[in-house]
């Protein structure tokens, strides 16, 4: 096994442990390698490439309307912000305009999304630190809003809705009234989120003062999402570079400026009520019109370089395409938010012990498949 | 109806009269001893369903439900299972010590069971320094767990027990203290002459305010003193794997684990029997039925056992050091202090007699 | 005087937490949302736009309407769908058209994601609601969508 850093200043009280790629805390397959001096961490690298399902060079083979299926696949909790995309950039390219239906619809199909990704990170956030009940409660509400998706879109975790032009097919006569019921039930458990475990003082002498993050490391590493709000760097996507029917509604964008644990944890609970306010904003004015403009069945983007940003629940996703005039792409990147995520893991980690190394990485929300697509 | 008593008599004295003095008692002791196994694992047994089932109560879904009528044979069947898994060792780890480790936690946990009472008669050795043997026996229990850590030759192993030699260790002294706090009321070690005491009401009410105190932070105590959560850093799952008794398997696992609940069940007797008057009713309303003890007994342990679980599955976990923090820094200043108030209390006549 | 005050908060956060499992505790029987999946077979429905697997429907002739003109083969991004087509005389007009002998499905390469349902333009693929697709042997997978001896329904070239 070669570790490259590690070997050459190793002290003799310090012993390597090995968060394994089998691991319960690390979300998905991460190696750790962990120099450790009793409980406290000296130095953390880690190690990626397990889940390496070379995604950017399959994208170079499909054609426009396929690739959109792959990106479900990338960081499969905002799969519908991935389509949204990659089906943005196309259009952009193309110069199309979608009807405003399609706009509105995408939005708020984005942001139940974003909730349920939320919802999904504070469960599993309650299971890493020891509170081992609230990873049901989560659940709980995340089977509305799979529900919600399955009734439309016919899938619940992967859904390929979108396409690009607008939409695959047309929202299901349900949804509206699916998801007002929703917005009801969720509005009476986020309290209850903050009863059981924000409030807790537990959870809260284990979670502020650890993993400090200032402000300029936090936009010399590029964090973007959660974890850079959570140190002061406004860098809401959704806010700098509005997409789709964003422009129309009003929301705030939450910021902290303490830079530790507990600050992104609170980011991300004031951004599900944000989002909360986003679908109330919309759900009852949805225009009528077209699903979907009629592209050609052969899509052929024109010579140059196009590049699109969303806000995935992690942070910013960067589509970057450099098309040479035929119908596949001659490459395509994905800015992944979380492979910058990843790479302060070490500057948080350092100095504190191997509990703070779990409540922090719990705090960056990381998801593998989306670091070595 | 002294059904009890009049059995064990004659007992006693069918076997007295068949074999000469000393076999005779040796018999008597090895089915005592038999006795008490037998309760050891079917509170067991029952305690593992019991947890199971209340977990998934709490956490909106139904617990085992499938092998026997609501779920009561699944223990049996996961004992099956653990009896026939192959016991791997590791290749260095040492051998006597690897093997040795688990007896040590047993052993502990069945000799605490043989001073608690039951009922009246249900009860097999009264000492008079009753509640000091049990303090001292849970000291031995953490020798158990320091040797599986150690003799594994496992990192992941070492760091779980030696947490749990740290944690053991600080939290015995709030147990002792606390428990020392009503021990100031009744004036004797025994635990027989401790229910006899609480006839006149239970301790937690004859001495009011020192004595809740004394009683919730026993309970925190308690909890820390078995690894179980919100202490439970030395197994704890989601960090370091399995903690100290990951290179255990088959019967040697199930024999850490049974005994991880047969200590909360002690811990919980305990405090049913110092605070709660162990087989005593309420108000004496069922005095004419001594029989019916046992049950009032298990029922104040099973309250106790539910609020543990309770802690469990609600708060999440704390830190090592600040475990470390809160004995030493919170809990054992307010026992000292709680000490001192009960002295005055008791001193000046103010505790409430019925 | 800080201390006990910082003690007694931390206690009445703990004891408020304590409250909401306690409650959900309470009401178990009723809000338990367990499935009992193997038992509630019957009454498990799925939503009629669930991808389970792709089926081509036939009528009570045996006829189906797929006219071979391979845009679902083109449309898979990772060649599931494989289409035997050959150039045969049509017996009532005389003429030489396309005819599909089989058109295989790898189910166990399908990712489900609906672009040749979407791409057919004579609505002859759609999905159906089965969920259970595990099987002991492979070659299963490969399923044939059109049954033997099935031709094409009259009018659907129109």
């Amino acid at each position: 096994m070669e570790t490259s850093t590690i070997n050459n200043n190793f002290k003799s009280e310090e012993y390597f442990i090995n968060m394994g790629p089998q691991h319960p805390a690390t979300h998905g397959v991460l190696r750790l390698l962990l120099t450790i001096d009793g409980e406290t961490i000296k130095n953390v690298e880690p190690d990626l490439g397990y889940i390496h399902r070379s995604i950017e060079k399959m994208c170079e083979r499909d054609s426009y309307q396929q690739i959109v299926h792959l990106t479900d696949r990338m960081d499969y909790l905002s799969s519908n912000i991935n389509n949204e995309a990659v089906c943005l950039a196309v259009e952009n390219a193309l110069q199309i305009e979608v009807p405003d239906r399609v706009k509105v619809i995408r939005t708020i199909i984005a942001e139940l999304t974003r909730i349920a990704s939320h919802n999904l990170w504070w469960g599993v956030m309650g299971m890493d630190v020891g509170a081992l009940t609230t990873y049901f409660y989560a659940f709980r509400d995340r089977e509305m809003i799979n529900d919600i998706f399955e009734e439309t879109c016919g899938a619940r975790l992967t859904m390929n809705y979108n396409v690009p032009g607008g939409l695959m097919f047309d929202i299901h006569p349900n949804f509206v009234k699916r998801v007002k019921e929703f917005i009801a039930h969720f509005k009476t458990k986020l309290p209850e989120y903050d009863t059981l475990l924000t409030n807790n003082v537990i959870f809260q002498k284990r979670m502020r003062g650890v993993g400090l993050l200032s402000k300029e490391d936090a936009i010399s590493y590029g964090a973007s999402g959660p974890v850079g709000r959570g140190s002061g760097y406004s860098c809401d996507v959704r806010k700098i570079h509005p997409y789709s029917a964003l422009d129309k509604v009003t929301f705030n964008e939450a910021l902290r400026t303490d830079g530790d644990s507990f600050a992104r944890y609170e980011v991300r609970i004031q951004e599900m009520w944000e989002s909360i306010s986003i679908i109330e904003q919309l759900i009852d004015n949805i225009p009528e019109g077209d699903y979907k403009v009629e592209t050609n069945a052969v899509i052929k983007l024109p010579k140059g370089e196009f590049y699109q940003k969303v806000e995935t629940a992690r942070g910013e996703l960067g589509v970057y395409i450099i098309s040479t005039g035929t119908k596949n792409p001659y490459r395509l990147k994905f800015r992944s938010p979380g492979f910058s995520n990843l790479s302060l893991l070490n500057h948080i980690a350092v100095g504190g012990k191997i509990g703070d190394l779990v409540a922090s990485m719990a705090t960056l929300d990381l998801v593998i498949p989306d670091i070595d697509r | 109806m002294n059904l009890s008593l009049s059995i064990t008599k004659n007992i006693h004295d069918w076997l007295f009269s068949m074999m000469p003095e000393t076999v005779a008692s040796l018999t008597e002791m090895t089915l005592i001893a038999t006795v008490y196994l037998a309760v050891f694992a079917v509170t067991g047994l029952f305690l593992v369903l019991l947890e199971r089932k209340v977990a998934a109560w709490f956490q909106l879904r139904l617990g085992p439900n499938r092998v026997g009528p609501w779920g009561l044979l699944q223990t049996m069947a996961d004992a099956l299972k653990l009896v026939s898994k192959e016991l791997t060792g590791t290749v260095n780890a040492d051998k006597f010590l690897y093997n040795l480790a688990p007896y040590f936690v047993i052993i502990t946990a069945l000799m605490a069971l043989a001073v608690l009472p039951f009922s009246g008669e249900f009860q097999a050795f009264d000492i008079n320094i009753g509640i000091f043997f049990l303090i001292a026996i849970s000291s031995i229990g953490v020798i158990g767990i320091l040797l599986a850590g150690w003799s594994s030759n496992n990192k992941f192993a070492l760091i779980g027990a030696m947490r749990s030699g740290v944690q053991t260790i600080s939290y015995e002294l709030s147990v002792g203290l606390s428990l020392l706090t009503v021990i100031l009321i009744t004036g004797t070690l025994q635990l027989s002459e401790i229910v006899e005491v609480q006839r006149n009401g239970w301790l937690i009410v004859q001495g009011h305010i020192p004595a809740m105190f004394a009683f919730m932070i026993y309970m925190i105590s308690g909890t820390a003193e078995t690894n179980r959560a919100p202490f439970d850093l030395v197994e704890a799952e989601s960090e370091l794997g399995a903690g100290f008794h990951t290179e255990y398997s088959g019967m040697k696992f199930a024999y850490f684990f049974l005994a991880e609940f047969i200590n909360m069940f002690i811990i919980a007797s305990i405090a049913t029997t110092i605070f709660f008057g162990a087989w005593l009713s309420p108000f004496g309303i069922t005095e004419s039925l001594p029989w019916l003890g046992v049950f009032w007994f298990l029922g104040k342990t099973l309250v106790l056992v539910f609020l543990m679980m309770w802690f469990r599955w609600t708060f999440p976990r704390l830190r090592i050091d600040q475990l470390l923090t809160l004995e030493w820094k919170y809990l054992l200043p307010l026992n000292l202090m709680n000490i001192v108030l009960m002295a005055i209390i008791v001193w000046l006549n103010l505790t409430i007699q019925f | 005087m800080s201390y006990f005050s910082d003690i007694y908060n931390g206690i009445k956060t703990l004891l408020t937490g304590m409250s909401v499992t306690g409650k959900y505790f309470l009401h178990s029987q009723k809000g338990a949302i367990t499935q009992q999946y193997p038992d509630n077979r019957d009454t498990l429905k799925m939503f009629e736009r669930f991808r389970g697997e792709v089926v081509m429907p036939h009528d009570e002739n045996n006829e189906h309407r797929c006219t071979g003109c391979q845009k679902c083969e083109l449309a898979c991004p990772n060649g599931t769908i494989e289409i035997i087509w050959d150039r045969q005389v049509d017996p009532e007009t005389g003429k030489k058209k396309k005819m599909i002998e089989k058109h295989i499905y790898h189910l166990g390469m399908c990712t489900m994601c609906g672009l040749c349902v979407e791409a057919c333009p004579t609505d002859a693929i759609k999905w159906a609601q089965n969920y259970e697709n595990s099987v002991y042997d492979r070659t299963t997978l490969t399923r044939v969508l059109n049954k033997p001896g099935s031709k094409l329904m009259a009018g659907v070239e129109d």
